[in-house]
């Protein structure tokens, strides 16, 4: 076992250092307000700083501007950015998983325009899967895109099309200048079977982007409608009606970006031991370090299931279900801590300014966020641990009957 | 960046895993409870090397690293196997770091020799002295004491006295040399005392877990020799101790789990097999979930031993606690799943429960893992 680099890793990651440190004095705060104009555009231009020097996209082919490198050099940016104390790129949504989807499924004209732009900052991208009724369940959205009268067939490019839905989640969207987006595109086709990728300008006429308030009062998601939305011919990514597969894409990617992100989505034991060693009386108290010695359990736990993951991902395998039981452990583990913590401090760890005040009403929301803890568990039970399925009545009949039998029922 | 066993290490554990299946272990540990014998594994252990696991080459051993001590403990855990290695270990990893006694070295790494590790609760940031496992209650006892011996023959090389008691000593029955931590005038030292001593009273105590022997150990004024080592490395014993109770749990909660999966699929209510409901699935899931984090955090035990030694104490706390908790819940859900057959001895699922009954309460308890982890993070921080 060894958590060091090797030679090759090392060189990489001094060199990256070298420029964080003769470029850290520029960067914008990390506390930066995604919905203030000026804060977006010192993000934007940080993010072109990184991608000039050749730290944004480095594991995308060297074609489309990336380094062609493997996913543990990615490892070394995030951790490098992390101990620099400086934020990551603006757009990780875009460059770690849309960018790639693109790269795999998109046409060629899709790639020579859009991947440059993203990878720079210059056009923010936003993911537009959830809706209000289908998350854990993505094969149910209900978006709709019809081809627009007058044109005919079922290749990509060959007409244009008329997108109505709504969706939901959607960081970054009040900036972003492109969305890859999930429609329906045949009702009458099996629930995963009648679906279709499309990039859609979020500048259209008909797309409304409302913010979403959370419990800390921080608008950190939207919500965005389509109101009848034009979508250009050669718009669809990857085949009509077979947007499943792109979106599953999709999916992958955004395991490996979590794996490869911040150790522990930056939920570490020490930072928390820090906030309850500054009270004396609490750090010698039983109660409390039983408490704390529980959750530091779990969050070491996280932390070095992490590095057993990104051997796996050095190794070039991607991430499975198994992963998200890292997302479980974190979440329970930060709310144990958030909630120590204010029994530690009182009534001042809710104070709007408190660190533990904003930590404390993000992770109830995050319990949802990226699969519920609940689907979470069936996944791993079933495809890890090869549990039978829960029984499903959605599987062999087309979307437009289950739905219509699901308002049945709900009437009934 | 490689953080996962080497193919040496995989070798390892399925040399282990193949050794102990030779053996039905938990039909014995069953009979054991009703006064049957246990089948004696020292032979087994010796073949294939693991009484010199943690001694150098130089001295006979393997030389290897905690890591695959865990992995052998493990895979006596998944079988309940009675081997006396959670004594021997610990206690040969401390005769080797004193260093300079080849001939009880050869001797403990062939396995000529059994030892036991009669250990200290080292102080912490709370309470700095080291104390003894008490008989009952939740009050640490003194710690035993070492005098000069003051004899006629006084001199080389038994020139220490022992007096004092530990209780709970894993192994402790019939181990041929005891390493007993005791403080000299307050300082922490080792000495290496003959289990057979006269002035030895080693009380086989009874257990709830019948593959587990263990001994009530008091010192008379017994005569022994000191080793040179220092408080650090008898921190390190204590705490490879608890890495190694983790390492047991792994294997046991991996069988738990096994078993357990298996039932749930092939056990029908209702029309559907009981694994398919959510409340038994998300159950195994927590299982598994406790599982691999114990794993984790046993990897990280084993890297901080050989590589980060300042972090053990807080990595095999954790492992500790860690895997007590899945043991314990592993054992429990093991049970639930099989229904009430799971509560008989009609069953297996009642040996890992008294398994994790008694593991969790040995060395400190888990509860001592858990306040550990906490007192080396927390002073860490302050």
């Amino acid at each position: 076992m060894d958590l060091n680099d090797t030679p090759e890793q090392a060189a990489f990651r001094a060199e990256v250092r070298t420029w964080l440190e003769q470029n850290a004095s520029v960067a914008p705060s990390t506390r930066g307000r995604g919905d203030e104009e000026g804060a977006v555009a010192a993000h934007r231009a940080w993010q072109r700083r990184l991608a000039e020097a050749g730290y944004v996209g480095v594991t995308w082919p060297a074609e489309h501007g990336g380094q062609g490198k493997g996913p543990l050099h990615q490892v070394v940016i995030n951790q490098e950015i992390a101990r620099a104390g400086v934020p990551g790129i603006l757009d990780a949504i875009g460059v770690g998983m849309l960018g790639p989807t693109l790269i795999a499924h998109g046409s060629e004209e899709q790639k020579q325009r859009y991947l440059a732009p993203m990878l720079h900052g210059d056009e923010v991208w936003c993911q537009l899967f959830s809706e209000p009724a289908a998350g854990s369940d993505l094969a149910g959205i209900q978006a709709r895109a019809r081809r627009e009268a007058g044109t005919q067939g079922d290749s990509p490019g060959s007409g244009s099309w008329r997108l109505s839905g709504q969706k939901v989640w959607t960081t970054n969207a009040q900036f972003a200048a492109y969305g890859l987006l999930l429609a329906r595109t045949d009702p009458d086709a099996h629930k995963h079977k009648g679906l279709t990728m499309f990039v859609v300008p979020m500048d259209a006429e008909g797309v409304t982007i409302r913010p979403l308030r959370q419990i800390s009062g921080e608008p950190e998601f939207n919500e965005v409608f389509f109101d009848d939305v034009k979508l250009e011919p050669g718009s669809e990514v990857g085949p009509v009606n077979g947007g499943w597969g792109v979106a599953l894409t999709t999916l992958m990617f955004e395991r490996l970006t979590i794996g490869a992100g911040s150790e522990g989505m930056g939920y570490r034991a020490d930072r928390f031991a820090a906030a309850i060693a500054s009270d004396p009386v609490a750090a010698k108290d039983p109660e409390v370090r039983a408490r704390f010695g529980e959750l530091a359990t779990e969050l070491l736990a996280l932390r070095f299931t992490g590095y057993r993951l990104l051997t796996a991902i050095s190794r070039g395998q991607i991430p499975g279900p198994e992963a998200g039981m890292g997302k479980i452990t974190a979440v329970n583990g930060a709310i144990a801590a958030g909630d120590l913590i204010a029994d530690v401090l009182g009534p001042e760890a809710l104070d709007p300014e408190s660190e533990w005040s904003y930590l404390i009403s993000f992770l109830p929301g995050l319990k949802s966020a990226g699969g519920t803890e609940e689907i979470l568990r069936n996944t791993v039970g079933e495809r890890v641990l090869g549990l039978p399925p829960e029984p499903r009545l959605d599987k062999g009949i087309p979307f437009s009957e289950l739905r219509a039998k699901e308002r049945q029922e709900v009437a009934s | 960046m490689n953080f996962d066993l080497s193919d040496e290490q995989i070798l390892l554990r399925e040399a282990a895993r193949d050794a102990f299946g030779r053996v039905r272990t938990i039909e014995a540990a069953r009979e054991a409870l009703e006064g049957g014998t246990l089948p004696d594994l020292w032979p087994t252990a010796q073949q294939a090397g693991w009484t010199g696991l943690l001694i150098d080459e130089a001295h006979g051993g393997a030389g290897l690293g905690a890591i695959d001590a865990m992995l052998v403990l493990a895979e006596a855990g998944r079988v309940l196997a009675s081997v006396p290695l959670l004594g021997h270990l610990p206690a040969t990893a401390l005769v080797n770091a004193g260093g300079s006694h080849s001939a009880l070295l050869g001797a403990l790494a062939a396995g000529h020799e059994r030892a036991a590790f009669v250990p200290l609760r080292p102080g912490d940031d709370v309470d700095a002295t080291w104390t003894a496992e008490p008989r009952s209650s939740r009050r640490r006892a003194p710690a035993p004491t070492v005098g000069g011996y003051e004899g006629p023959d006084a001199g080389q090389p038994f020139d220490v006295v022992v007096s004092g008691s530990v209780a709970w000593v894993p192994d402790a029955p019939g181990a041929s040399f005891l390493v007993v931590v005791a403080l000299d005038d307050g300082v922490p030292t080792a000495v290496v005392v003959e289990g057979g001593d006269s002035r030895v009273e080693i009380e086989r105590a009874s257990v709830y877990d019948a593959t587990r022997p263990l001994g009530h150990v008091t010192f008379d004024g017994a005569r022994g020799f000191r080793l040179n080592v220092g408080e650090q490395e008898l921190r390190r014993a204590w705490f490879l101790a608890h890495a190694l109770i983790a390492a047991e749990s792994l294997g046991a909660v991996e069988e738990c789990l096994e078993r357990s999966v298996a039932y749930a699929k092939e056990r029908y209510t209702f029309g559907r097999a009981i694994g398919s409901y959510q409340a038994v699935k998300h159950a195994l899931t927590e299982v598994l979930r406790r599982q691999e984090n114990t794993r984790s955090l046993l990897y990280y035990a084993g890297w901080a031993y050989a590589d980060q030694p300042s972090e053990f104490a807080a990595a095999a706390s954790a492992a500790r606690s860690a895997g007590g908790a899945a043991l314990d819940f592993a054992a429990r859900e093991v049970i639930s799943v099989h229904g009430g057959i799971g509560a008989t001895w009609e069953h297996d699922a009642p040996l890992f429960f008294r398994r994790a009954q008694l593991s969790r309460r040995l060395l400190g308890g888990t509860g001592d893992a858990v306040d550990r982890l906490a007192g080396e993070l927390l002073a860490g921080a302050a």
